[in-house]
């Protein structure tokens, strides 16, 4: 079958039955299991009304709980076995053998693997601080300029074009020719212009992957700027005004009086950035595969997973991201516990 | 208070030309590769895309038309002569010509409207627009005379990459199937989700039952979830199943990785709206479903769009689910984010295909983008924003 018409037929399936299930589980529970009349009706109208939320909730619950909350506790479990053969069974025959902190040991062993923690730790730094800064300068910049909104959307533009877009878009920029041909990257065009040799950018150890980041950077300015370019409009006019009334400058309106007030919005800013961060995979693989220094965490997994079929240590690597995300998820629940109260 | 700030009139001026700065800043790469993506492979290793906007002096070398051709040469009186336009030959609409000769080691030998003595008593006259004239005392054999121009021509743009990578079925490495492949894997996994996360939302939102606040921070949790754990456990599941790899798995993949996001979303909103209006639903007889259909799905329109919009660039703009999930060893399911990475290991260096395989794929966010821009804004505020 062609492959749009399954897709047209999943959607009629997937819709309808969502739907269908819906509709004829609520049915069933108000007409047969607790019918709303004879003489207990109001205990079972009682009865019906504690069961329907999970009604609700039964889909969801069966998916979150599938393909995320499970995942978690099998990746730590594949992380402690190691995945052998079985001796005379088929291609696909595989024994998991509990082998401890094995896998851990031996990834802590390869350099490789420190090599993307120091990349991941300065991406950490590097991304969420820069796309944070040019975010709230082009939010305030922007805040009261009549052609703000036309300048706001071409700079969030970006978020709408995938990693896969923005590696090729950004690889034009470093691209590099040899010394005496022209230059068609214009970071090398710009380098030559003033007399300097040709880089090839990407494969200069340490610095390659900075340029790496400012792919990320460019694309995650514009969610923080839209982000914060909300907050700012949120702070009480009156503080600003008091400001000016008391002769403050623009600068101390700025850093005295509005960022204190949206410091909050920034930790969100930053620490969604910081998600990104941690998975951020499409880049790296696209512009060097990790190759010339410029490994990170998700692609090391990656490798592990898929180029060397090892699952321990790719699933102890996965666990170590989960361990990088788990503050934040704390942090999160914990943000959102409170706003319930 | 506008003019209060406003009357530092300098400041205004940096703060212009400041926004100026970084949004071209912010254009300039995409702008490359779209310029780009409408050059021909030689002009772009030849000049920076910077230069193709306006008129360039470049050096060509044309060759005038084949003695041999029929109705090429004509006589006149004692004369043979060939005429025409070395432009019109070369294809190109127009151009400047400053200097040309007839040799490579003397490209500038003479300047436009000069006559050249070549061999054999021939003459070669050639005028700034690019007509030229050569006569010969005898009738010419052999293939047509080269010349070497300097010449400035106007920018000049063609179709022909988007022709070959989205029409030309005999392109193996055209982006067309990719491009239905994505399409396939976008809309039933951004459709189904919806469905599934709004009665939940509902459920979360306005039912009371034990453990609600429990599973509201489970969904906050799981919004942060790395998906790279559920690689490898989900495949195993799926190859268990009987699924593998295919559509059936991307599409659930999908939906299980996009609920949590759109569970939250949809509850913050539903949480938002009036309580009076369900309270007087219910009073008159309405029950929770018909309330979840009649009411809050239609008044929750603003979340869902902000949601779809986010899924839909999530999955189109995806590379890792698809191939983990989706792309087999045949390679016919192959999405336009896969294709890219693949062209820019095997074709690094050929712009012309890079660039139009990206903007292939690029313009159809970019569309969603421009068009629900407020949704999309909305909804990441309803997401961050505490």
């Amino acid at each position: 079958m062609h492959p749009a018409l399954q897709g047209l037929l999943t959607i009629a399936i997937g819709v309808s039955g969502c739907i269908g299930y819906f509709y004829f589980s609520n049915l069933i529970l108000d007409r047969f299991i607790f019918p709303a009349k004879g003489p207990n009706a109001g205990r079972n109208i009682t009865r019906a009304n504690m069961v329907r939320p999970w009604l609700f909730l039964l889909p969801a619950i069966i998916a979150l709980g599938l393909y995320l909350a499970y995942p978690v506790i099998e990746t730590l479990r594949l992380s402690l076995t190691e995945r052998v053969p079985v001796p005379g069974g088929g291609p696909g025959e595989y024994a998991y053998n509990w082998v401890g902190a094995e896998n851990y040991v031996k990834m802590m062993a390869e350099p490789k693997f420190w090599e993307a923690m120091r990349n991941n730790m300065l991406w950490l730094i590097v991304v969420p601080a820069f796309s944070t800064a040019f975010g709230l300068l082009a939010a305030q910049l922007t805040d009261r300029l009549s052609w703000g909104n036309v300048a706001k959307s071409l700079i969030f533009m970006p978020m709408a074009i995938s990693f896969v877009g923005a590696s090729v878009i950004w690889k034009l920029v470093y691209d590099a020719r040899p010394e005496g041909q022209e230059q068609i990257g214009i970071l090398n065009a710009i380098v030559t212009s003033f007399g300097g040799e040709p880089q090839t950018w990407l494969t200069i150890p340490f610095w390659n992957s900075f340029f790496l980041m400012v792919v990320l950077i460019w694309i995650q300015t514009g969610f923080a700027m839209v982000i914060l370019s909300a907050a700012l409009r949120g702070i009480p006019e009156e503080t600003v005004e008091a400001a000016i009334v008391d002769g403050a400058n623009p600068f101390q309106i700025f850093f005295k009086i509005k960022v204190p007030q949206i410091k909050s919005t920034i930790m969100v800013v930053w620490t969604t950035i910081t998600l990104v961060v941690l998975k951020v995979f499409d880049i790296v693989f696209a512009m060097t595969n990790g190759q010339w220094e410029t490994q990170v965490l998700a692609n090391y997994m990656f490798d592990k997973l898929f180029r060397a079929n090892d699952w321990g240590i790719g699933s102890a690597s996965a666990m170590v991201i989960m361990l990088l995300v788990t503050p934040i998820l704390v942090w999160n629940v914990r943000n959102a516990r409170k706003e319930m109260r | 208070m506008d003019n209060i700030a406003g009357s530092k009139s300098s400041l205004q001026w940096a703060v212009q030309l400041s926004v100026i700065a970084l949004v071209l800043l912010w254009l300039f790469p995409t702008v490359g590769l779209l310029v780009s993506s409408f050059r021909t492979a030689d002009q772009i290793a030849t000049s920076g895309w910077w230069k193709a906007m306006f008129p360039s002096e470049q050096n060509l070398v044309i060759r005038a038309a084949d003695p041999d051709d029929e109705g090429v040469q004509v006589q006149q009186g004692d004369l043979w002569v060939i005429e025409g336009n070395l432009f019109a030959l070369d294809g190109r609409s127009q151009g400047e010509i400053s200097v040309w000769g007839t040799s490579s080691r003397e490209i500038d030998a003479y300047a436009a409207g000069e006559t050249a003595e070549l061999k054999d008593g021939q003459q070669l006259t050639v005028e700034a627009n690019g007509d030229y004239r050569l006569t010969a005392p005898e009738q010419m054999t052999g293939r047509g005379q080269r010349v070497f121009l300097t010449a400035v021509a106007p920018p000049e743009f063609t179709l022909d990459n988007y022709h070959s990578m989205l029409l030309d079925p005999n392109n193996s490495e055209g982006m067309a199937k990719a491009f239905f492949n994505t399409l396939t894997v976008t809309i039933p996994a951004t459709v189904i989700p919806i469905l599934i996360a709004a009665f939940a939302a509902y459920a979360l939102a306005w039912m009371d039952f034990p453990g609600r606040a429990i599973l509201i921070a489970i969904v906050v949790g799981l919004l942060v979830v790395p998906l790279q754990l559920a690689l490898i456990p989900l495949l195993k599941f799926h190859n268990n199943i009987g699924i593998g790899k295919g559509y059936l798995g991307v599409w659930l993949a999908h939906t299980g990785f996009g609920l949590p996001l759109a569970i939250y979303l949809l509850r913050n909103y539903m949480a938002g709206l009036p309580r009076d209006i369900i309270e007087n639903a219910k009073v008159d007889g309405a029950s929770d479903f018909q309330i979840f259909t009649r009411i809050i799905l239609p008044l929750s329109f603003p979340a869902l769009a902000s949601f779809a919009i986010f899924q839909f660039l999530w999955t189109w703009n995806d590379l890792l689910v698809a191939k983990v999930f989706l792309i087999d060893a045949s390679g016919e399911t192959t999405v336009m984010t896969n294709k890219i990475v693949e062209l820019l290991g095997t074709r690094g260096g050929n712009w012309e295909i890079l660039a139009t395989a990206a903007f292939v794929s690029i313009a159809m966010p970019l569309l969603v983008f421009f068009a629900m821009q407020r949704y999309l804004v909305r909804g990441l505020l309803a997401g961050s924003v505490k």
